[in-house]
């Protein structure tokens, strides 16, 4: 079973003025099937039987293939992006510190630890 | 069981994740230092708890992310719930060809890559509301799984779902905003 896409979709020619969307997807009804579980298939959230399907379909649609393609780059940008990698100068100091007084106050009571210190 | 007194040769290297996350979440960074303070004392605290042998880094993050929505959540006395606008599926994606189409190349594998700048993507994911900005740093940014989300965030697996669909979705729509405020000139170099 083929869709022909090729009326929906115009890659080569974007609409360049226009803010409307410039790609329309979905030929028929595996399409929109496919296209419905693009977030749980690329999540791995899928049954095994339920992935094959989706699979099954991009591998012969090469316009919801296209599509899953760019939703897996756009995932790829976000994680890459999302953080800086900034750490505080000191922070692991500060919390060392906290956690070696912790320690301290702890063992000051020892015994079986039943009385929290520093209370 | 886990001996406290191992805690810092396990735990301590996950410190610079937990707070890049933190800042995600806290968006500023005095917060998030704190924040990150306070989810280590508690996980020190409650290392006895933690099974050896499981996910460490989850455990962690658990904490952070209760830590936050205990603590910081009600010191900024946000709203609880705040709804997003409804953006249709792969938005981004059926506008791309336009904007990709302003750049000088577009056939390069890295050009979406490019497109979008550090600050962009940050920016439009501390745009996000809570509840999404959350799940869609627990799941695309961290990597965790519906089921981890939905015990770190204490919710149920479908309401994980429906916060990271429409919550990535809404991070499309915020992205392609930005883009048409640089007039589509495509990103600026860093």
């Amino acid at each position: 079973m083929t869709h022909d896409h090729a009326e929906h979709l115009h890659p080569d020619h974007p609409m360049t003025d226009d803010l409307a969307p410039d790609r329309v997807l979905s030929g028929g009804p595996d399409c929109e099937a496919a296209l419905a579980e693009v977030y749980t298939y690329l999540d791995h959230e899928l049954t095994d039987v339920e992935h094959e399907r989706v699979l099954a379909h991009l591998e012969t649609c090469s316009p919801c293939f296209e599509a899953f393609d760019f939703e897996a780059e756009f995932r790829m940008v976000v994680a890459s992006k999302a953080l800086s990698d900034e750490f505080p100068d000191g922070l692991r100091m500060r919390i060392m510190e906290r956690i070696v007084q912790i320690r301290i106050d702890t063992s000051v009571d020892d015994g079986d630890g039943s009385t929290p210190a520093g209370a | 069981m886990a001996d406290q007194e191992s805690f810092a040769d396990q735990a301590m290297e996950f410190m610079p994740q937990l707070y890049s996350a933190a800042l995600r979440m806290t968006r500023n960074r005095a917060d998030a230092e704190d924040l990150v303070q306070e989810a280590y004392l508690k996980a020190y605290r409650g290392f006895g708890r933690f099974e050896e042998g499981t996910n460490l880094r989850a455990w962690l993050f658990r904490i952070l992310t209760n830590t936050y929505i205990n603590s910081y959540r009600a010191k900024k006395r946000r709203p609880d719930e705040t709804d997003l606008d409804e953006v249709e599926d792969f938005y981004l994606y059926r506008r791309m060809g336009g904007l990709e189409a302003a750049r000088a190349s577009r056939s390069a594998e890295d050009e979406l890559m490019d497109f979008f700048t550090d600050d962009e993507v940050r920016d439009a994911i501390d745009a996000l509301p809570e509840q999404y900005r959350l799940a869609v740093l627990l799941g695309d940014v961290e990597g965790f799984s519906y089921k981890e989300i939905a015990e770190q965030l204490d919710i149920p697996i479908g309401t994980v779902m429906s916060r990271l669909h429409r919550g990535r979705k809404s991070l499309q729509k915020q992205l392609h905003d930005f883009a048409l405020e640089r007039g589509l000139s495509g990103a600026e170099t860093p």
